[in-house]
């Protein structure tokens, strides 16, 4: 089964490269765009098949690495 | 001063801080590699600067999950002296032993100067050396030094004296201006509580001697040494 992890920053923490980005599109032209918050997209194949063990055990490589909680929240999907 | 310096894979001011070390104490550091399980018994760790791992992920975050990192924290639990420099800071952060995170510098850009820093609190064991406020002047080279803690967190490190530099002016304001990363309270270097830890962006590693473009980071280490005595 597949699990797929955004890694987000949190609502307050600054983003300055989110900031570049808004900026960047501003200067090609793209009007309306009001923020840009940046972030990481990870893709993990399981072999468990069991959907809840498996978001369980996503959960814990979140908090271990894949995120750092002081600046970054996560969010899980899996399929 | 026993003294042991740990090397990452892409750690690349271990050099750097090995020479300073020994160029100041006159002992020779041990050196460690990441995947070293045990360190021998020292009175101080170091982690360098560089780009442990390639920064993958974060930075820091792969060199804080090492083998060796298992010794390092018995070190700082028995209460053994540690600093990270640079890249060191980053490590201590992810590893939890320091406070925080440290970010992509607001500007974006890498920054590589020399920097005004002042000393915050003169009576830890790693500025002992120095006199309460003294404004010293230390290199600085990073793309993700500008350090970010939630305002409980701030409180906490300015309530006990746990912020050891602060980047200033030439006249020890902490200004906007002299903020080369957007670091919260113009933050340079903290201390645990217990202060046997320190963290920095600043590299004094590479102030020892004159002939380096300035002698103001022999303090740094000097103040360990007093500090052992």
């Amino acid at each position: 089964m597949k699990a797929r992890v955004h890694i987000t920053l949190k609502n307050g923490v600054l983003d300055p490269q989110g900031k570049a980005i808004q900026h960047a599109l501003g200067a090609l032209g793209f009007e309306g765009v009001d923020d840009v918050r940046q972030g990481k997209y990870i893709e993990l194949d399981l072999s468990e098949t069991d959907k809840d063990k498996a978001y369980a055990n996503v959960e814990e490589m979140c908090k271990k690495l894949l995120s750092n909680m002081v600046i970054e929240n996560y969010t899980i999907d899996i399929d | 001063m026993k003294s042991a310096v740990v090397t990452f894979p892409a750690s690349n001011c271990d050099r750097d801080m090995f020479d300073g070390i020994e160029k100041v104490t006159g002992q020779k550091p041990h050196a460690i590699w990441h995947q070293d399980t045990e360190i021998p018994n020292v009175d101080l760790i170091a982690l360098p600067g560089g780009f442990s791992f390639g920064d993958y992920l974060r930075c820091g975050a792969m060199a804080a999950r090492s083998p060796a990192i298992r010794a390092i924290l018995e070190h700082a639990n028995r209460g053994g002296y540690v600093i990270g420099v640079c890249n060191g800071f980053q490590v201590l952060t992810e590893m939890g032993l320091l406070p925080g995170a440290l970010m992509r510098n607001k500007s974006l850009k890498f920054v590589c100067k020399t920097v005004h820093l002042k000393v915050e609190n003169a009576t830890s064991a790693f500025t002992n050396a120095y006199a309460p406020g003294q404004v010293i002047d230390i290199p600085v080279a990073h793309h993700d030094g500008n350090y970010f803690a939630d305002d409980a967190t701030l409180a906490a490190l300015e309530d006990n004296n746990q912020i050891a530099f602060r980047y200033v002016n030439k006249d020890g304001i902490a200004t906007e201006d002299a903020n080369p990363n957007g670091s919260q309270h113009n933050i340079a270097g903290i201390l645990n509580e217990r202060g046997n830890i320190l963290g920095m962006m600043p590299h004094p590693e590479r102030f020892v001697e004159d002939a380096q473009g300035g002698s103001d980071g022999r303090g740094f280490f000097e103040s360990i040494i007093n500090t052992l005595n």
